[in-house]
């Protein structure tokens, strides 16, 4: 018996003694905070909070990955406690929450009857489930089930519906759910989102080029929720009234209603709840990311720096905007006229970004008055180049720089300047004023000299009126005014008088002959054609690049790789990143001339690759990513089921009246006219859509 | 070596500690829901196993039988076996933190676990060397290992099957264990 006493108590004072020492020898280090708030949680270990027990739960606080209130079980007391070891406001981590990504529900058609047991699990596990749609929700809740809180249920429509306000964000419903339909996400893994493969994608979705979720906003507006169609919108793109207004739509083309009938008119739309907002008379209030204290430079107030700063800014990092003009807009403040977009609109548009607290610095070039080593040293740790195109292209013809001759964008820049009294200098125009190109610049010059009192303006276009690459709405517009179109005219000189003043323009009559690389059919000259139009005024606006001449003058900026049409060049056009890695560039200035919209996705991009720079993560394109393509099986030959409708037009003002001012042409829909036409809208998803019920 | 294959086959399948000797229930019931977890569980299950097998051989070989203290053979195993295990978690924490990424959470679990204890008595019991009590842990942990991930592939599919209300889950994994016994009882005989 004494034996088995001693025996005992020796092996167990050998193990304790091992152990022991075990424990000092291979000690990790674990931050005490840790096992302090721990101390705090309620050490129940439900799990409920998304982490295999308090334990695991006390890291993630300590790791960041979980907020202070993360404990669902302990109450807000608790939540203050944990949020003093840690030094941090309670509510400072972002809170999670779950989204449903599908609304396919009843509407989604099946493709084999299965009469196994109610779970999408086990559905999943048969070809991937009934469903046609192959990312599709399964519809037998396992989310539900899984949801501790009560916070999911199945919606009448047969998807699940998440009551936000219940929703702690736990995660369970994303583990139970098969097919990634219910996914945790914080305000910035929205904002960082960019379209995949695997989403629930309609095909206007895919084809903006910021990415807005266009179905959600118009479902928002059919129910007359305008402030959450904002909100929606304003994931994607801080500039909805600029875009309401000047948007060239390209979703449109791609609008499944469309193949049967007239698309939806979504920019109308988004102009219709973007100055809702605007003549509300107050603003949404905008949510921004607990501050990282990182700072950005951006460089160019344009759409696209705008755009990057705003999601920069709600990211939670210190942006400064430098720009060489006296006021924030860039192009769409000095390119786009005042008809189109009244300036006081924009500036009620970009008051609103600065309010988030971004900063400005007005009147400063890059390359004169500050360069990458000033922005260096003033802790700067990325930069934005969003510099624009500004850069006209030149006819190269002879006597383009007799006095009267002007290039486009030259022209517009300077008479806002003037229109906005930021300058004295005046813009004198001629009364017989030709204006050569065929884009949207050169009918924003011709529209600007109709209202400025010239007596006969003429656009010089050197193939046909269907080859012109501006917006058919605005060529409409410009014969309505009353602009005169001389196309197949290529021009050869322009001649002078004595004073070295313009007085005619020599053109070559042209002919269509084989279709070129971009399709168009190319005009070539008819020997002999040379003709003579008398003339007072000259503009030239064939097209424009960015100013790029800064690379030559910085020492740091030498390397920066610029393309062969002198635009920046980055190797992933999906990161934006220059081959400098702190340099970012994205708009005008990485694309060439290009839409507005396009700057703002660029921006939004060129946000993302900041944000993973800053925070020290590798700066990585999307997985699966979805980029300038459209997913195959959602873009369909014929839609059954969709009853014509017309199209609300779009009210305008009287041609007398608005040639004679800059007073907006375009004006916005009713509200009734707006739920008439979210009524149009099919509500798409990749395969699913629903049908006119009359 | 024939009677070492003798031994591996014997150890893994006609006396497969689980499904021919009923050890090991908990974690085979409790982590075969998923095949990931059950690979996790029988990677972690062939580590503690060996490691204990050899530990415990010694400890028989060189303090209990000298001291004539058998009788404690039991007890003091569970104390030398839980000892052990910790001691490993915190070496493995230390040294290795990959293999202890991929182990860590299972190890607790089977600290003293019946296959493992039951394999250690075995061993002594059969009175193996050295060598013999190595290969017999090493293989009944694979035979465990063997069975638990059979068993998780079986209840992945037993979800798509449609089963009576009173006998889900639990219960018809217990039903589908003894079938899966009853299977490997056609070894017997073998060796």
């Amino acid at each position: 018996m004494l034996d088995a006493v001693i025996f005992m108590l020796g092996l167990g004072g050998v193990c304790g003694v091992v152990l022991s020492a075990a424990s000092k020898i291979f000690y990790v280090y674990e931050d005490p905070r840790i096992a302090e708030i721990e101390g705090m949680l309620a050490g129940a270990n439900c799990g409920g909070c998304g982490f295999a027990g308090c334990a695991a739960a006390a890291a993630g606080v300590v790791n960041g990955k979980a907020s202070p209130s993360v404990c669902i079980v302990a109450g807000p007391e608790t939540a203050n406690a944990v949020a003093a070891v840690m030094g941090v406001d309670p509510g400072s981590a972002e809170p999670k929450k779950s989204n449903n990504l599908c609304e396919g529900g009843h509407r989604a058609t099946d493709r084999y009857i299965y009469s196994g047991i109610n779970s999408c699990r086990a559905l999943s596990q048969l070809y991937g489930g009934k469903r046609d749609c192959s990312i599709g929700c399964l519809g037998y809740g396992d989310c539900v089930k899984s949801c501790l809180f009560d916070a999911i249920e199945m919606g009448p429509d047969g998807y699940p519906v998440v009551n936000e306000e219940k929703c702690v964000g736990c995660g369970a419903c994303e583990t139970a759910c098969p097919k990634n339909i219910l996914v945790v996400r914080t305000m910035s893994d929205k904002l960082l989102h960019f379209n995949q493969e695997t989403n629930a994608l309609a095909p206007c979705a895919q084809t903006c080029p910021a990415e807005i979720d266009i179905p959600e906003y118009i479902a928002r507006i059919k129910k007359g929720d305008y402030a959450g169609a904002v909100n929606t919108i304003r994931e994607r793109n801080p500039l909805l009234l600029a875009c309401g207004r000047v948007c060239p739509h390209p979703c449109e083309d791609y609008c499944r209603r469309g193949i049967e009938d007239d698309p939806v008119s979504i920019n109308q739309l988004k102009r219709f709840v973007a100055d809702y907002e605007m003549n509300s008379g107050s603003r949404l209030p905008v949510t921004c990311a607990p501050s990282t204290g990182k700072k950005a430079a951006v460089v160019g107030g344009g759409p696209a720096g705008l755009s990057c700063a705003f999601f920069l800014r709600r990211l939670g990092h210190d942006v400064t905007i430098y720009d060489m003009m006296p006021k924030l807009g860039g192009m769409i403040r000095y390119g786009i006229p005042e008809y189109r977009l009244p300036k006081e609109v924009l500036q009620w548009e970009i008051d609103g970004i600065l309010n988030l607290g971004v900063d400005y610095k007005p009147n400063v070039k890059f390359g004169k008055d500050f360069d990458l080593k000033s922005l260096k040293a003033d802790g700067f740790e990325a930069v934005f180049l969003g510099i624009g195109a500004w850069k006209d292209y030149s006819l190269k013809v002879e006597g383009e720089d007799l006095d009267g001759c002007f290039t486009g964008i030259d022209f517009l820049t300077r008479f806002a300047v003037h229109q906005q009294k930021d300058s004295d200098k005046s813009v004198s125009i001629g009364t017989k004023c030709a204006v050569i190109g065929g884009g949207n610049t050169a009918i924003d010059c011709v529209r600007t000299l109709i209202r400025l009192g010239a007596k006969e303006v003429s656009i010089i276009y050197r193939r046909t009126r269907k080859e012109m690459p501006a917006n058919m709405v605005e060529i409409e517009a410009a014969e309505h005014e009353g602009v005169l179109f001389n196309f197949l005219a290529a021009p050869t000189r322009v001649i002078g008088d004595e004073n070295g003043k313009v007085k005619g323009l020599e053109y070559l009559k042209m002919e269509l002959g084989e279709p070129d690389a971009s399709g168009r059919r190319r005009p070539v000259p008819i020997e002999g054609s040379e003709t003579v139009i008398d003339i007072d005024m000259l503009v030239t606006a064939i097209g424009q690049g960015p100013d790029t001449g800064f690379v030559e003058d910085i020492d740091d900026l030498k390397e920066l790789e610029l393309t062969r049409w002198n635009t920046i060049d980055a190797a992933n056009p999906e990161t934006l990143q220059a081959n400098i890695p702190y340099v970012f560039s994205g708009g005008d200035a990485y694309t060439g001339a290009s839409l507005v919209v396009e700057a703002i996705g660029g921006g939004r991009r060129a946000a993302r690759s900041i944000h993973q720079y800053l925070t020290e993560q590798p700066v990585e394109p999307v997985t699966d990513s979805l980029y300038k393509t459209h997913i195959k099986e959602s873009l369909f030959d014929t839609v059954p089921g969709v009853n014509k409708k017309a199209r609300t037009p779009m009210p305008e003002l009287p041609v007398d009246a608005r040639i004679k001012s800059f007073v907006e042409a375009d004006l916005v829909i009713s509200e009734s006219d707006a739920q008439f036409e979210s009524s149009r809208c099919l509500s798409c998803c990749r395969l699913c859509y629903n049908k006119d019920s009359n | 070596m024939g009677d070492y294959i003798v031994l591996i086959i014997s150890c893994i399948f006609v006396n497969n500690i689980m499904l021919a000797q009923f050890l090991g229930n908990c974690p085979f019931f409790g982590t075969s829901k998923k095949m990931e977890t059950a690979v996790g569980m029988a990677m972690a299950v062939i580590f503690v196993l060996v490691l204990a097998g050899v530990i415990t051989w010694m400890a028989e070989a060189f303090i209990l039988k000298p001291f004539n203290l058998e009788y404690l053979r039991t007890i003091a195993f569970i104390v030398v076996i839980a000892s052990l295990v910790q001691f490993v978690e915190m070496f493995l924490k230390k040294s290795i933190p990959a293999l202890y990424a991929g182990l860590g959470i299972f190890l607790p679990l089977i600290t003293t676990n019946c296959a493992v204890m039951g394999a250690c008595l075995i061993n002594i019991n059969e009175e193996y060397t050295f060598l013999q009590a190595l290969v017999a842990s090493f293989s009944y942990a694979v035979g465990f290992g063997l069975a638990l991930i059979l068993f998780a592939g079986v209840r992945e599919k037993i979800l798509l099957a449609r089963v009576p209300k009173p006998l889900q889950d639990t219960s018809i994994a217990l039903v589908t264990a003894g079938i899966l016994s009853m299977a490997f009882y056609a070894f017997k005989g073998m060796v």
